[in-house]
């Protein structure tokens, strides 16, 4: 929490007006019974009528006075609020886009997504309570005290004694009560739980006739919440009451010793009639700093989160070129020219002909890598070659390491021991710019961005010409679904592209790939959403403009790797074969294995 | 989602120190669409706890009637005390303060005070029991119209909307009925009882307060329909902002082997800017209707005190009559910005009955027949006679379906993605129903057998493993009521999953997570697999995919799955060539329909769908082999 009190820098000059402005409110606030005192004993015991108006115009203008500097504050506190979470936000998102998957994977994409939402909303909030809340409680409390002993420092004896009697009856509700809304919490993810498990495996639940068990299931997580619930409720629900008692009976009290100390001539009718009042607002300013209680943990849980993120250093530094990148990146400034970033990101995302590459496209050199945190490495010493021209394919069971692999190319993540060289240069030397404009990935699961078709399949090339959009849309066999489309290339696709099928997606995900013509193609068991046809016609197709390109398959059918010049099995994460589909045949166990567990044996031998 | 859902709970749930829930005004609110059918059903929740709701009405009505009353109260001991003081000050003989008097009234005000905290307690007591049981009641029938509604809408519904309304929608109602409700109420009792108060003080400065009580209205409404806008372009921005944060984050590693990081800021920068406009204007707007009700109020006040005042000179009322007035007005503005925020929330809350009366209107599963047949020893000989079916009653998918499987046989289902090969198993399990014609069990009409009896006949083994949190063993033997040790073992023994389980640090207690991550997907399928064997059904459903399995996982699974299969009429959505050629019967499947039936030799003589199919999965070597 305080260590986010940094963005709140360059709003120190409104803060500090909007502390002054509230004080002035509070001030006002508690000037106003102080002239209702004066009426009393000056205007009403004299019974001076032009007195009692003169100090009446008084009050309305300490009232509009206060008004005018409450505005005030709550336009600055606006300002101030809002300005601070859209200033954790950019920063924040910035910083993100920086990570590697590596630190997408430690915290979690839907974590991520609701830390920049819904944590900084509520940190949102929270400032804006503060602002108002937060500095008018004390203020008011100190205010209403030194007014109060100010009148009569002795009556202010029964404060003394009923302001710590309220905070004890506040801390002894709260702490039986707060620690019971937690389980509440934890009783209603049950409840969400069983749920969402009833929704998913509706199939099954019915199928095994265990209709009448899962409702039993449901009303005990039921029952169980709604058993705490009643519970907190009713603690919770004594105090109110308690409180309106203490403000109550510490009126009665004040009014009892006044009356004594009225009597015996130490105190005025009308000082009473304030005094009253300034303990109404002290105690009432409690209450309010009560509720601040209940609602900085919250606040603070979420700022923790946010903090999180923004300490977090992404894994995968760039080389000393890259490092203007990163920083201007963060900033969002013009570049200096050389270096690869926003602006030039297009440039740079322009690849290089396939010709520029020679030598090998993609070298493994021992390659170890292991998740953080894990015991076993993923990949463990894994080295190969693939070459310009040549389909590279990579098979291997679930486990194996495969998409790992290639999620090493375009350097997602950094490996423990050996290097990988793209276009003879290690990946470490290259900015990540530099690398991925090599590259033509396409993911396992298709991901397409809001906006039009051509609009995502120009994001692999930002200067593709309408006609270059439609070639690559061809070879990747999604020409003939687009068309059928009502506005075609101009179709909107929805968030996560909602509105299409699968292979659709998948196939403009190819497309996106194929229009950048990048010297290496990363197909990461792309075409397994792809009926058989489909699939063979595409990669007939593909084959024809990446004869001078390195392309790498990862994929579960034997059928999509059968032709390709070079098969790399891993298992378990080690290289078990590397050679053709007939030599692997011969040589390697697990290939074979693998051929033999998808029905083809019969047939490769026939 | 999970996460944000949790994150809306908490602020759901969130408690108030008895205030209004915080919600900025001018908000706009959900409204209902029919805001009075809604309400009534909602009370007919209610109608079982009347006795208990009038209780609480009545503590409610007594403990805000001894608050009101006790100012009036306390006016007179301050009356008695500045009287008192007066004929001291004007030396009048034997004038002295009546205490006893005083003493008295004080007293008496501590009894008022104490009855209505109780009475105040109790009703809150009261009412979290009956707000906690009605909507547990509402949560009951959900849970239990959930089990009655087809397949046919969870197929329609996404989950989390289902969710939504089962778990947000509801939270709403008890929150409302826990807190909103009871301050309704003693609102406007407050309200009714200040003003009797008031005015039995003083008519004239009754009018006085009430010529304030407008003009908040005003300003209210006035600031209000100011702020409207700005809230909307505000949540406009807000849920562009989110989908991109959402859009860009899930697409992470696209955006970054595009190149794309800093367009996708700049774009983030865009709207953020737009947030920041539309967000700190909806908020000051909305953040001046509290200082100016209060510069009302005060004005209110002030009115009363110089009015007051002069009255009291002109002894046309008492000091004590004045104080008391004072407080009246000081609590008058409370519980009309109460019943204002009050009224909002009770629009959103019939509006969230309203989205959970939807579900619970859903169209059920027709009931089951009058007279049932039950099936004693099944052997699973399964018939498709003439069925006819499409999921709308536009696009007809089976036409005159006719299928027999003898016990005992294997029914491979084969064809594209998509092409809508759970359609026949929905049919089968009476997930859906047919459109004409029948499909018997052992000659017995499957609309003629419970349900529950008619799916007990079926093991099923998907590929989308569904496990739930808890120990392996429940897991395993989910399919019966009790089961013992030895079977649930021989099941997993059976299944391959007996030594894997063993080596997890609890074995058979091992308890799975919500997501199940904690076992690897190729351990689920065989966990499902002995869950079907443990069930021991005459008809089996499998689908054989094993796309996210490792090689050795798969010889299990694949040996599992065959040890179930065998005596059994089984239904398999088949992946492999050896299960599709040792088929009694193929269905080819494409876009929905079973275009083509037979065995496959037989399919692959007639060089159509099935033969072409065939060849591009399994490559040259396939046609090689038909050739040949």
């Amino acid at each position: 929490m305080i260590k986010l009190a940094r963005f709140l820098q360059p709003y120190r000059m409104a803060i500090a007006m909007v502390l002054l402005l509230i004080f002035l409110q509070s001030l006002s606030e508690l000037y106003l019974p102080t002239l209702l005192a004066d009426i009393v004993n000056l205007g009403i015991v004299r019974g001076d009528t032009a007195y009692i108006l003169k100090i009446g115009a008084v009050m309305v203008t300490v009232a509009a006075a206060g008004a005018l500097c409450a505005i005030g504050a709550n336009y600055l506190s606006s300002r101030v609020a809002v300005g601070f979470s859209k200033q954790v936000r950019a920063l924040l998102f910035t910083h993100v886009e920086n990570f590697s998957l590596q630190e997408f994977d430690q915290i979690g994409t839907a974590s991520l997504i609701t830390r920049t939402t819904n944590d900084i909303a509520q940190l949102q909030q929270a400032l804006t309570v503060m602002l108002r809340l937060m500095v008018s409680a004390p203020l008011m409390c100190i205010g209403g005290i030194i007014m109060a002993v100010s009148r009569d420092a002795e009556l202010s004896l029964v404060l003394a004694v009923v302001i710590p009697v309220l905070a004890l009856v506040i801390y002894l509700v709260a702490s039986r009560g707060i620690p019971l809304f937690r389980q509440v919490q934890v009783k209603l993810d049950g409840i969400n739980r069983v749920l969402r498990e009833n929704l998913t495996g509706v199939r099954v639940v019915r199928a095994f006739n265990r209709t009448d068990y899962e409702k039993e299931r449901f009303d005990q997580v039921n029952r169980d919440f709604t058993a705490t619930s009643v519970q907190v409720n009713r603690i919770m629900g004594s105090l109110m009451p308690l409180m309106l008692l203490i403000m109550n009976l510490s009126t009665v009290a004040i009014l009892w010793f006044g009356a004594n100390r009225i009597d015996l001539g130490k105190m005025q009718i009308g000082d009473l009639m304030a005094f009253i009042q300034y303990a109404m607002q002290i105690l009432f300013a409690l209450m309010m700093l009560s509720f601040m209680f209940v609602m900085l943990p919250r606040a603070a849980v979420s700022a923790g989160r946010v903090n999180e993120v923004l300490e977090m250093e992404p894994q995968i530094k760039e080389s000393a070129t890259a490092r203007t990148e990163q920083r201007a990146m963060v900033t969002t400034q013009p570049l200096p020219a050389t270096a690869a970033t926003g602006a030039t990101a297009a440039t740079t995302a322009t690849p290089m002909a396939p010709s520029q590459l020679k030598g090998p496209a993609i070298e493994f050199d021992h390659v170890t890598f292991r998740y953080p945190g894990a015991e076993e490495p993923v990949l463990e010493d894994v080295s190969f070659t693939a070459w310009p021209g040549e389909t590279t394919a990579i098979i291997g069971g679930t486990g194996a390491g495969k998409s790992t692999l290639l999620a090493l190319i375009p350097r997602f993540y950094d490996v423990d021991s050996g290097s990988i060289r793209v276009g003879g240069t290690d990946v470490r030397a290259m900015t990540q710019a530099e690398l991925r404009g090599q590259l033509g990935v396409v993911a396992q699961k298709a991901v397409l961005f809001t906006g039009t078709v051509a609009e995502n399949i120009r994001y692999g090339n930002e200067k593709a010409t309408d006609e270059e959009v439609r070639q690559a849309a061809r070879i990747a066999q999604a020409a003939d679904f687009i068309e059928t489309m009502p506005e075609g290339y101009d179709a909107l696709i929805a968030q996560g592209g909602a509105n299409l099928s699968g292979g659709q997606k998948q196939r403009l995900a190819m497309a996106r790939a194929i229009v950048r013509r990048p010297p290496i193609y990363l197909f990461d068991d792309s075409f397994s959403a792809l009926d058989y046809k489909t699939d063979a016609k595409l990669r007939a197709a593909l084959k024809e403009i990446t004869n001078e390109a390195a392309v790498l398959i990862v994929a579960q059918r034997v059928s999509t790797v059968m032709e390709a010049e070079r098969i790399i099995v891993l298992d378990q994460g080690r290289v078990a074969g590397n050679g053709s589909h007939r030599e692997l045949m011969a040589t390697c166990a697990v290939y074979r294995e693998i051929v033999a567990s998808q029905g083809a044996e019969e047939d490769a031998h026939e | 989602m999970s996460e944000q859902q949790r994150k809306q709970n908490t602020e759901r749930s969130g408690f108030s120190f008895g205030g209004p829930r915080p919600g900025a005004a001018g908000m706009p609110v959900q409204k209902a669409r029919d805001f009075r059918g809604t309400l009534r059903r909602l009370l007919h929740y209610l109608r079982p706890h009347r006795w208990t709701l009038a209780a609480v009405l009545l503590t409610a009505l007594l403990s805000t009637v001894f608050n009101i009353v006790s100012p009036k109260i306390m006016g007179d001991a301050t009356t008695k005390l500045f009287e008192g003081m007066l004929a001291k000050m004007e030396g009048l003989p034997g004038a002295a303060v009546d205490f006893p008097y005083i003493h008295r009234i004080l007293w008496i005000l501590v009894g008022l005070y104490g009855l209505s905290a109780i009475f105040g307690y109790l009703q809150q007591y009261l009412m979290a029991g009956v707000a906690q049981k009605i909507v547990y009641d509402l949560r009951r029938d959900v849970s239990a119209k959930l089990a009655r509604l087809p397949l046919k809408y969870y197929d329609s519904h996404s989950h989390g909307e289902t969710l939504s309304r089962a778990v947000n929608d509801v939270d709403t109602i008890n929150s409302t009925l826990q807190q909103s409700l009871t301050q309704l109420l003693t609102s406007v009792i407050t309200l009714l009882g200040i003003i009797v108060m008031m005015l039995t003080i003083s008519p004239f400065l009754t009018l006085m307060i009430l010529i304030t009580l407008p003009l908040s209205a005003v300003v209210a409404k006035v600031v209000a329909a100011k702020a409207q806008p700005y809230f909307v372009n505000q949540q406009r921005t807000l849920g562009n902002l989110n989908s991109h944060v959402e859009e860009m984050f899930t697409g992470h590693a696209i955006v970054k082997a595009f190149g794309h990081e800093a367009k996708s800021i700049a774009a983030f920068h865009r709207i953020n800017d737009h947030l920041y406009d539309a967000g700190w204007r909806a908020q000051f707007i909305s953040g001046m209707i509290m200082p100016l009700m209060m510069l009302v109020n005060n004005l209110g006040y002030v009115l009363v005190a110089v009015a007051g005042g002069v009255m009291v000179t002109q002894r046309t009322i008492t000091i004590g009559d004045v104080q008391a007035f004072i407080q009246y007005a000081r609590q008058f503005a409370h519980p009309i910005g109460q019943v204002a925020s009050i009224v909002n929330v009770m629009q959103s809350t019939v509006a969230a009955a309203e989205r959970v009366f939807e579900l619970l209107d859903e169209p059920e599963d027709l009931p089951e027949p009058a007279k049932v047949v039950k099936l004693t020893a099944p052997r699973g000989r399964v018939c498709f006679d003439h069925v006819r079916f499409g999921y709308s009653p536009e696009e007809r998918l089976i036409d005159d379906l006719n299928i027999t499987a003898e016990p005992g046989a294997t029914i491979a289902i084969v064809g594209p993605t998509g092409a809508g090969k759970t359609t026949l198993i929905n049919l089968l399990m009476r997930f859906y129903e047919i459109d004409g014609g029948a499909i018997t069990i052992d000659g017995v009409d499957i609309r003629q057998v419970k349900r529950g009896e008619l799916h007990s006949l079926f093991g099923m083994v998907l590929q989308d493993t569904w496990l739930f949190h808890g120990t392996i063993r429940d897991n395993i033997a989910y399919a019966c009521d009790v089961a013992s040790e030895e079977a649930v073992v021989q099941a997993a023994k059976a299944a391959h999953a007996d030594h894997f389980i063993r080596t997890l640090p609890e074995g058979y207690d091992t308890i799975l997570n919500e997501e199940a991550s904690n076992i690897s997907q190729g351990q689920k399928q065989l966990l499902t697999i002995a869950r079907a064997i443990l069930a021991d059904p005459a008809i089996l459903i499998l689908d054989e995919a094993t796309s996210s399995v490792d090689t050795r996982t798969e010889v299990f699974i694949q040996q599992a799955m065959r040890r179930l299969m065998k005596g059994r009429t089984s239904f398999v959505i088949a992946h492999r060539l050896s299960t599709i050629r040792d088929a009694d019967l193929i269905l080819v499947m494409n876009q929905g329909k079973v275009i083509e039936q037979g065995t496959h030799d037989m399919l692959l003589a007639k060089q159509e769908f099935y033969a072409e199919l065939y060849h591009s999965q399994f490559g040259s070597n396939g046609s090689k082999e038909s050739t040949g």
